[in-house]
């Protein structure tokens, strides 16, 4: 992370994060709005429709859907007929999407969606963990993780931004916690309408649904081309790779806060254990480092922000001096007992001449807390590691035994 | 004038779809932009890198139809490019009376400015004759056959007109693919009222029903002549008009011509069937005035 705190602090107010990405929302200018109440999302959809109400938003339709399903469903029909697009959705709302998200990346609708990440029934949990984005890995849509309130709000900009890039036009789940992030007040700057103007150009499609100029969208495709629309999304992927880290470096020019493209690093040069993971989990295990570090305990962490595209060399590139890596997962594929990020790590790094134990920890799922504590106990258990090796690959982490 | 929809698509000889797209398009103008879901004509229309659409064609998925309308309406809208452009999502009967009820119901419930034609071929044509909401009472389709224990369908049509009247639609109506200036006319009319309009266009499938290809408009007209199809319009609620039918044809004139109903005169008890539907026909005489 980059920031000036001093430059900041004249323009700080403190906000509930909620309210930090919708004035994000209002400051890019988005033509269509279409959403459907969901706990934690709510208070996003609220502000923009005060927003609204208040006129704040101008050339911008707000569109009170009957469900998450036509709310994305609406973005395909604006974004297509050239409308900047944005929405916000959680959990059972993100899920019930799920057919339609893979039907605007596969028509390179480059609509954006804020995901305030809940866990997933059943049992039914409005709390957070990362189930309900990681479920969304292979639907062709860029996802990226905030740690913070202020990174979740200029987030908002950059995932507009990367979108759009006529290079890329990829949609952007941007995802910020459930209640951590979306419900906590905290000192934020908001983003700055005229330099988001500089920052973010307006939205010109080359091609959009225009009567002088008829042109269909969504057709069908058989054998002989199906396979080159998919190869086309993986190309345009690979090109997000840089994308994303520019549209942070551009971020930081103009806005003086930078927090990392694709990854960031905290204490991890010289660091013998590096924990990995996303979102506001971070700012727990920073501490935990400072603390640890204090102590003499050579340990650093990874922010992973872009979870798709997957930075496997950025990450090959950060953690490529530790002895041991710990992946930190709010997610579990069930039947691998592993979470995404420990799989996709582990199996980005197999082909490599990077050899270093990589051991997993399931943790927070349904809005379990995590106290330093626990954090401390995984980094004892990651010095065993490099002691005498992996003894368990992948586990549940603080398991109540009382109640199996 | 161009032709709309362009010859050379990949709908069958005697295709309802094709009939009723042309219809309606040569209603709305070249200033328009056309919405469909998942189904026979998106799929005849749009084989990759071809199309038959000479105006703006948009097809996302099965049941998001009158959602994906209403985002363009919003866009056009927010863009101040909102006017003249006519919105019209073209759906069939399962897209619009089954799995994409919901998000019709949303859209008209908010107000958008689009007109939403449901192509009715009663029953799922594009998978394979399967049974629709819309299929009629006793038609065999391959998820309700007629069977040594079965007359086929057991239920009626869902009434999807009188569900979008509730929904306060300004102008809702029936037409058929058998009466093109009826189509045309009442589409246009469509298109031309402020707020989510429908039109339920009643469409034989050659294919789906078993009948030759030449007898799709001789059948669909049949539907009409025996009052199994009544022709009205619906402002603001109120029937304003309905097609006058001054001597009925018997059901079975428009039964025996179509494979789906063969059984009803061929197996023992068909005939009370048949008069079950006669009586469909003669309530529908009855509450639209149609003598």
């Amino acid at each position: 992370m980059k920031r000036n705190f001093e430059n900041d602090k004249k323009d700080m107010v403190v906000v509930e994060g909620s309210y930090a990405v919708a004035d994000a929302v209002k400051a890019c200018r988005p033509n269509v709005i279409s959403a459907y109440p969901i706990t934690p999302q709510t208070h996003i959809v609220e502000d923009i429709s005060q927003f609204i109400a208040d006129g704040e938003i101008p050339n911008c339709e707000y569109l009170n859907v009957e469900s998450e399903f036509s709310a994305i469903s609406a973005l395909v029909g604006s974004s297509a007929a050239g409308a900047r697009s944005y929405s916000a959705t959680t959990s059972q709302g993100l899920e019930l999407m799920h057919e339609v998200l893979f039907n605007v990346s596969g028509m390179r609708l480059p609509v954006v969606m804020t995901v305030v990440n809940r866990a997933v029934s059943a049992p039914i949990n409005i709390w957070n963990d990362h189930q309900d984005s990681i479920s969304q890995r292979d639907t062709g849509w860029i996802q990226l993780h905030a740690e913070d309130t202020q990174e979740a709000s200029d987030m908002t900009a950059q995932a507009f931004k990367i979108a759009e890039d006529p290079d890329i036009l990829l949609p952007v789940l941007a995802c910020l916690d459930g209640f951590i992030l979306s419900h906590v007040y905290e000192p934020v700057v908001l983003l700055d309408e005229d330099l988001v103007a500089e920052y973010l150009p307006p939205f010109e499609p080359k091609f959009k649904l225009d009567p002088k100029n008829p042109k269909t969208f969504g057709a069908f495709a058989d054998p002989n081309s199906y396979t080159e629309f998919r190869y086309l999304q993986q190309q345009a992927m690979n090109k997000a790779l840089k994308v994303i880290e520019d549209a942070a470096d551009e971020f930081y020019d103009l806005f003086g806060r930078h927090y990392g493209g694709l990854i960031d690093t905290y204490e991890t040069e010289d660091a013998d254990i590096i924990l990995m993971a996303m979102g506001s989990i971070v700012g727990t295990i920073k501490d935990v480092v400072d603390k640890l570090r204090a102590q003499g305990v050579k340990v650093g962490v990874l922010k992973v922000r872009s979870f798709r595209p997957f930075p496997a060399e950025a990450i090959k590139n950060a953690i490529k001096g530790a002895k041991v890596v710990v992946a930190l997962d709010k997610n579990i594929s069930l039947g691998l007992n592993e979470g995404a990020l420990f799989t996709e790590t582990k199996g980005s790094l197999y082909n490599t001449n990077v050899n270093i134990p990589i051991i997993g920890f399931m943790i927070g799922h349904g809005g379990r807390d995590i106290p330093m504590s626990t954090m401390e106990a995984i980094v004892d258990e990651a010095k065993k590691v490099i002691d005498s090796g992996i003894t368990v690959e992948s586990q549940f982490t603080d398991l109540k035994e009382e109640l199996l | 004038m161009k032709p709309l929809l362009q010859a050379g698509h990949r709908g069958c000889a005697g295709c309802c779809d094709a009939i009723a797209a042309k219809f309606t398009l040569m209603a709305a103008g070249e200033d328009c932009i056309v919405v469909s879901p998942t189904g026979c004509l998106e799929v005849m229309t749009t084989p990759y890198p071809e199309s038959s659409w000479n105006v703006p064609f948009i097809h996302s998925l099965f049941e998001n139809n009158a959602a994906v309308a209403s985002g363009i309406e919003a866009a056009l809208k927010a863009k101040g490019e909102f006017g003249k452009t006519k919105i019209i999502a073209m759906g069939g009967d399962g897209a619009t009376l089954d799995i994409g009820m919901r998000s019709i119901s949303g859209a008209f419930e908010r107000g958008h400015d689009f007109t939403y034609v449901c192509i009715d071929n009663e029953a799922y044509m594009n998978t394979g004759v399967q049974r629709s909401g819309a299929t009629p009472f006793a038609a065999s389709t391959t998820t309700s056959p007629a069977g040594k224990v079965s007359f086929g369908n057991i239920r009626p049509k869902k009434n999807m007109p009188a569900i979008m009247v509730a929904h306060g639609s300004p102008y809702v109506t029936t037409t058929s693919i058998g009466y093109p200036k009826d189509m045309i006319r009442k589409v246009k009319k469509a298109v031309d009222v402020e707020g989510p309009t429908y039109v339920h266009a009643h469409s034989p499938c050659t294919t789906g029903w078993g009948f030759d290809s030449s007898k799709t408009i001789e059948i669909a007209k049949l539907a009409v002549e025996t009052c199994l199809w009544p022709l009205y319009e619906m402002e603001d609620g109120e029937l304003t008009k309905a097609k006058k039918i001054k001597n009925p044809k018997p059901v079975e004139d428009y039964l025996k011509m179509q494979r789906r109903f063969k059984h009803l005169f061929t197996m023992e008890g068909g005939d009370e069937m048949i008069k079950k539907i006669q009586a469909l026909a003669d309530a529908n005489i009855e509450k639209f005035g149609l003598q």
